[in-house]
C-alpha cells in the first residue's frame, strides 16, 4: 500500500515532465492497472490540467479554486466605504448572483454594523453571557456552559433593513446583497430563560453586544420564547468574528440589527427600553411602526440578473431566492413577460422557516425583449407585493422613485434586451 | 383511574418540553452586574448618582474631541452626524432632522448612548458627571432645557422632549401572524 501511494505521488509530481514521455512512463510501475482491469494506452492520456501541489496549509484549511473569484463589496447604498480610512466596517454586500443552493458561504455572508465599527477580538475562554433583570436569579454562562445545554441547528436568513432595491443599482449584489442564510447552531434563548426563571411581569428584553458601541435592541419577550437562539456555531464551525464570534443572538425573521453580535448581556424588562438602535426605528404612524421587527415575504431572481448576458435563444433556468419573516415559503411564481402571466416555480428543497429557499423555472427565451420577475407566498399566506400595490395601500401617488415604508420587500424586475444583456428593470 | 392519572402527570413532568432546567450557569455577582448593566430605560431607574449642566458640557464637548466629528456646538460638517437642528422652533419635530438629542422621546436615551458609545475610540470611559453634562449641553443647544439646568438622576427622566407623545408605540408581536393586517401581500 505504502509503495503504491509513493509511486502515485511521484508520478503526479513529475506529471508535467512525463507528459508525452512514453519511454519514461514505460519504465515506471504500472499506474492504474492495480485498481482497474483495463490497460492504459501508453502516452495516450496526458493530463489536461496542471496539478496543485499538496501543501500543509491546503491540507489544514482548504481554499477555493483560483478560478473562483466571487467577492463581497462595500454596499453602495450604505454611503460609506468598508473598510473606511480608520479600518472600520459599515455595510458589506454578498455576491448573490454567484451563490447556488441556500447556504451563503461563511466568508461571503453579508456584514453590517450599527455605525461602522471594529470587530472585538474576543477570547472565548473569557467571554460570558449574563441574563438578568426580571428573573428569579441572574445567571452568567461561559461558552463551555452554553455547550452543555441542548443544542439546536437550523437554517436562518438574516437581512439588513437597509436592503433596498432601486433603479440605480446594476447587479443583484447591489440591490439585494444585504441578505444571507447560514446554518446556525446554539441554545434556544427560552432554555436559558427557564434556567434563570422568568418573572410574570416580563414583557420585553434588551440584547446587548460587546463591540465598542455596545449595540443594544429591545425585543418582545414573546419572540424570545418563540424561537430566538443564542448561537455559537455557523455553517459547522464557530461563528466568525465578522458575524459575532463567539456568540450571536439569532432572531428568525426579524430585521438584521436585532440579531445581536458579540452577545454579552440580556436584560429582562417590563417596558420598551428605547435604546439607540430602537430610536432608529421610531415612527410617527402606528401602521408604519407595525412594519418594524418582522420581515415581509421577499424574493429575487439571482440568475439571470443585472450585469449578466444570455448567450442566445433557448432554454435557461431562471433561479433565485425567496424568504419571509412570517415563516416558511409556500410557493414562488416567475413571470417572463413583465408580470402579465405568473408561472409556478419549482422549490428546490423543503422550505425551512425564516430561511432562504431556492427556486427554479425553466424558460425558453425567444430572443425578444422582455422582463423577468419573481414573487413568493409564505406559509401564513402573505404574498410579496409590487410597489404599486404598496403605494395604493398607503394612498400615495406612485412613481419610480417611490420609497416604501419598512423593509422593502417588493418584487424586482430584470430587463432582458434583444442582445441578451440584462439590466435593472426599475431603471 | 387514579393510577392512570398519576402516570399521565409523571409522564408530563418527565417531558423535556415542560420547563426542565439543568442547573447550568452560575449566579452573577452584584459587582459584575454593576459593571455590565449600562442600560438606562425611560424611567431612569438605573441612572447613577452624579450631576451636570450645559455650562460644564460645552467644555467637555471641546476637551473630549466631540467637535472634531460633530462640528462646533454640534453644528455638523465633520464625519459624524450633526447634533443641532438647523430648523427653527416653528418647524414640527417630525419635519426636523433625525437628531438623537432633539427627536428622541426620552432624554435617558441620549444619556445612555453618550455613556455607552462615545467618544469614538474611548467608548465607555465617560464618568457619570461627564455624561450628565454632555447630555445637558446637547439638550441646551437644541433649545430643550436652559443653560443652567442641572441634570441628575431625578431631573433627567423628567425632561420634556419636543416629540412629546407624538410617536407610534409598537404593536404586540405574535408568532405566525402577518405584521400588518390588510397590508397588500
Amino acid at each position: 500500500m505504502d509503495s503504491k501511494r509513493t509511486n502515485r505521488r511521484d508520478l503526479l509530481k513529475g506529471g508535467a515532465a512525463l507528459a508525452g514521455g512514453a519511454a519514461a512512463l514505460g519504465s515506471l510501475p504500472a499506474f492504474g492497472q492495480q485498481e482497474h482491469d483495463h490497460v492504459m494506452a501508453v502516452g495516450g492520456a496526458p493530463n489536461d490540467y496542471p496539478m496543485i501541489m499538496g501543501s500543509k496549509e491546503e491540507i489544514e484549511y482548504g481554499q477555493r479554486s483560483k478560478f473562483v473569484t466571487s467577492v463581497r463589496m462595500a454596499h453602495p447604498m450604505g454611503g460609506r466605504n468598508s473598510p473606511d480610512d480608520f479600518g472600520k466596517v459599515f455595510h458589506v454586500a454578498t455576491p448573490l448572483q454567484d451563490h447556488v443552493g441556500v447556504v451563503t458561504p461563511t466568508s461571503l455572508h453579508y456584514v453590517a454594523t450599527t455605525r461602522g465599527s471594529y470587530m472585538p477580538d474576543i477570547d472565548p475562554a473569557k467571554h460570558t453571557l449574563t441574563i438578568h433583570g426580571l428573573v428569579d436569579r441572574s445567571l452568567t454562562f461561559t461558552m463551555d456552559d452554553l455547550k452543555r445545554l441542548p443544542s439546536v441547528s437550523r437554517l436562518q436568513f438574516i437581512e439588513c433593513a437597509g436592503n433596498r432595491h432601486n433603479g440605480r443599482q446594476k447587479t443583484v449584489q447591489e440591490s439585494h446583497g444585504m441578505t444571507s442564510c447560514a446554518e446556525w447552531t446554539g441554545v434556544l434563548l427560552s432554555t436559558l430563560l427557564k434556567e434563570a426563571g422568568l418573572k410574570g411581569n416580563a414583557t420585553w428584553f434588551v440584547a446587548e453586544g460587546a463591540e465598542e458601541v455596545k449595540g443594544a435592541s429591545s425585543m418582545p419577550i414573546a419572540k424570545a420564547m418563540a424561537d430566538c437562539m443564542v448561537a455559537y456555531g455557523m455553517n459547522g464551525e464557530p461563528v466568525r468574528p465578522q458575524n459575532g464570534f463567539p456568540l450571536r443572538l439569532c432572531v428568525p425573521g426579524f430585521e438584521g440589527i436585532f440579531n445581536t453580535k458579540y452577545l454579552r448581556r440580556i436584560k429582562i424588562v417590563d417596558h420598551y427600553y428605547m435604546n439607540y438602535n430602537d430610536y432608529g426605528h421610531l415612527d410617527k404612524e402606528p401602521a408604519e411602526a407595525a412594519l418594524a421587527f418582522q420581515i415581509g415575504p421577499k424574493s429575487v431572481i439571482t440568475k439571470p440578473s443585472g450585469g449578466q448576458r444570455l448567450s442566445g435563444k433557448g432554454y435557461y433556468e431562471i433561479t433565485g431566492l425567496a424568504w419571509s419573516g412570517g415563516g416558511a415559503i409556500r410557493s414562488v411564481e416567475v413571470s417572463t413577460d413583465g408580470g402579465k402571466k405568473w408561472n409556478p416555480a419549482e422549490i428546490k428543497a423543503t422550505p425551512q422557516r425564516m430561511a432562504h429557499t431556492r427556486f427554479g423555472y425553466m424558460w425558453n427565451w425567444d430572443g425578444n425583449e422582455t422582463e423577468i420577475i419573481s414573487r413568493c407566498t409564505d406559509e401564513i399566506g402573505q404574498r410579496q407585493p409590487t410597489r404599486q400595490e404598496v403605494a395604493k395601500y398607503w394612498n400615495v401617488p406612485f412613481d419610480r422613485n417611490y420609497r416604501m415604508p419598512g423593509l422593502d420587500n417588493s418584487v424586482m424586475p430584470w430587463k432582458i434586451a434583444r442582445d441578451g444583456s440584462i439590466t435593472n428593470g426599475l431603471a | 383511574m387514579g393510577s392512570l392519572k398519576f402516570a399521565a402527570i409523571a409522564l408530563l413532568l418527565a417531558s423535556p418540553v415542560l420547563a426542565q432546567t439543568y442547573g447550568v450557569g452560575r449566579p452573577t455577582t452584584p459587582e459584575e452586574l454593576r459593571r455590565l448593566d449600562i442600560s438606562i430605560g425611560p424611567t431612569g431607574d438605573e441612572l447613577p448618582v452624579g450631576r451636570g449642566t450645559a455650562t460644564e458640557g460645552v467644555k467637555l464637548f471641546q476637551s473630549k474631541g466631540c467637535i472634531a466629528c460633530h462640528g462646533k456646538a454640534g453644528a455638523g460638517g465633520g464625519p459624524a452626524p450633526a447634533l443641532q437642528s438647523k430648523k427653527g422652533p416653528e418647524v414640527p419635530t417630525w419635519e426636523k432632522e433625525h437628531i438623537l438629542p432633539l427627536s428622541a422621546p426620552f432624554a435617558t436615551t441620549v444619556w445612555d448612548y453618550i455613556h455607552r458609545a462615545m467618544p469614538v475610540g474611548n467608548e465607555g470611559t465617560l464618568t457619570a458627571d461627564e455624561a450628565y453634562s454632555l447630555t445637558a449641553y446637547l439638550l441646551f443647544v437644541n433649545k430643550i432645557i436652559p443653560e443652567d439646568q442641572v441634570l441628575d438622576k431625578q431631573s433627567l427622566p423628567k425632561v420634556k422632549m419636543p416629540i412629546g407623545d407624538d410617536y407610534a408605540r409598537l404593536p404586540e408581536w405574535k408568532p405566525g401572524t402577518p405584521r400588518l393586517a390588510g397590508y397588500p401581500y
